[in-house]
């Protein structure tokens, strides 16, 4: 119901500093298995906390996945700044990246201890191949529009085929590639009225 | 030192190449860190990036083990600067200046031309990790067809429904467990 509250008395709240940014984001960094970050991140910021309204969010989001970078990361730099300027930024991205590397660590040291014991090593096989499909499922969701479409599908294959098969260098194929994808979608010449 | 110099320019390249996400450099960074340098196997590669499946935060952050695998506590440090840094602060000029560009149709265009790039090259990622973890000729033909059937039921469930991906990575580990030992 809270869609009816005009954005005023969502901006009631007040702005946070960078240390209360930082455990909101470190939260974040700590509960968000799974994946899925960004709905983490929008469940926090706009729902619980009201420190940003929807469409900012939105703004945010934008620009973070067109920038290079991990969407989460950049939206947690782009919130951070909007709430709490530069000091923001860098504490909101330290919160959300930390306490993961914490884990990884943990799980990285269990790792190497263990690696050569036959059933964790079957075991990590098994965690090896659910994230294969997982990584496969989010790339066939997220990219259903063009493997449909005819030209995006043979820039798909073209990029897969390049890298993938032939490790073409990711830059060359950003600067060679990218370039004539982005052309074939140039906007309309405007009308010839100004 | 020289290892600690290499990871800093590697990863600081691959930080400014992320466009769409962290999936899409997974297949550089696999040629990277695998075949140039050889700071981690295969295999190793293909652990770590589960691990980071399955922790909470980005799930990129599993470079710090590849850091760490290839130069210690400091390699680890410095992948995770390199990696992080350099994007971010683009990402934060960029966004001061953004509303300038908001308006520009090129605007749409960039995103809609740089999409296909993206997902060929997240299949890329899927390809360079499923060559070790899913299809790996040094297996046995029993032990690809368990680790493509346990991805491709990973596939057929998060299409199906909404489940949280990190139950079905355990689930993947508990199905390896039993199934894939010895074979």
């Amino acid at each position: 119901m809270d869609s009816t509250k005009p954005p005023a008395e969502v901006s009631k709240n007040k702005p946070p500093g960078p240390g209360r940014l930082f455990f909101a984001f470190f939260r974040i960094g700590l509960t968000s298995f799974g994946g899925g970050l960004v709905a983490y991140l929008r469940d926090e910021l706009v729902t619980n906390r009201g420190w940003m309204t929807p469409d900012e969010f939105l703004a945010a989001l934008e620009i973070g996945q067109t920038l290079p970078g991990l969407n989460s990361v950049n939206v947690a730099i782009i919130a951070g700044r909007k709430i709490a300027g530069p000091v923001g930024a860098v504490s909101a991205a330290m919160g959300l990246i930390i306490p993961g590397v914490i884990l990884l660590f943990v799980l990285g040291a269990l790792y190497m201890r263990f690696k050569s014991n036959p059933d964790i090593a079957a075991g990590l096989a098994g965690i090896a191949a659910a994230a294969v499909g997982l990584l496969l499922q989010v790339t066939l969701k997220i990219g259903a529009k063009q493997l449909l479409n005819p030209l995006d599908l043979f820039f798909v294959i073209l990029t897969f085929v390049l890298v993938g098969i032939f490790h073409v260098s990711l830059l060359a194929v950003l600067f060679l590639v990218a370039p004539v994808a982005v052309l074939l979608r140039r906007p309309p010449k405007p009308a010839q009225t100004s | 030192m020289h290892d600690l110099v290499k990871l800093l320019n590697v990863f600081c390249l691959l930080s400014l190449l992320a466009v769409g996400g962290g999936s899409a450099v997974l297949p550089q960074m696999q040629h990277e860190t695998v075949t140039e340098n050889q700071w981690v196997t295969p295999n190793e590669f293909a652990t770590i990036y589960s691990l980071g499946q399955m922790a909470p935060g980005p799930n990129m952050s599993m470079v710090a083990l590849i850091g760490f695998k290839a130069a210690g506590g400091l390699g680890a440090l410095i992948v995770l600067l390199a990696f992080y840094i350099p994007s971010s602060l683009f990402t934060y000029v960029a966004s001061h200046i953004w509303d300038s560009f908001k308006d520009n149709p090129w605007r749409d265009a960039v995103q809609r031309g740089m999409a296909p790039v993206t997902i060929g090259l997240m299949l890329a990622g899927v390809y360079a990790v499923g060559k070790t973890a899913s299809i790996n000729p040094e297996h046995s033909l029993h032990h690809n067809a368990i680790t493509v059937v346990i991805g491709l039921v990973v596939v057929g469930i998060l299409f199906w429904k909404r489940i949280n991906p990190a139950l079905l990575i355990l689930a993947g580990g508990v199905l390896g467990w039993f199934l894939l030992k010895g074979v």
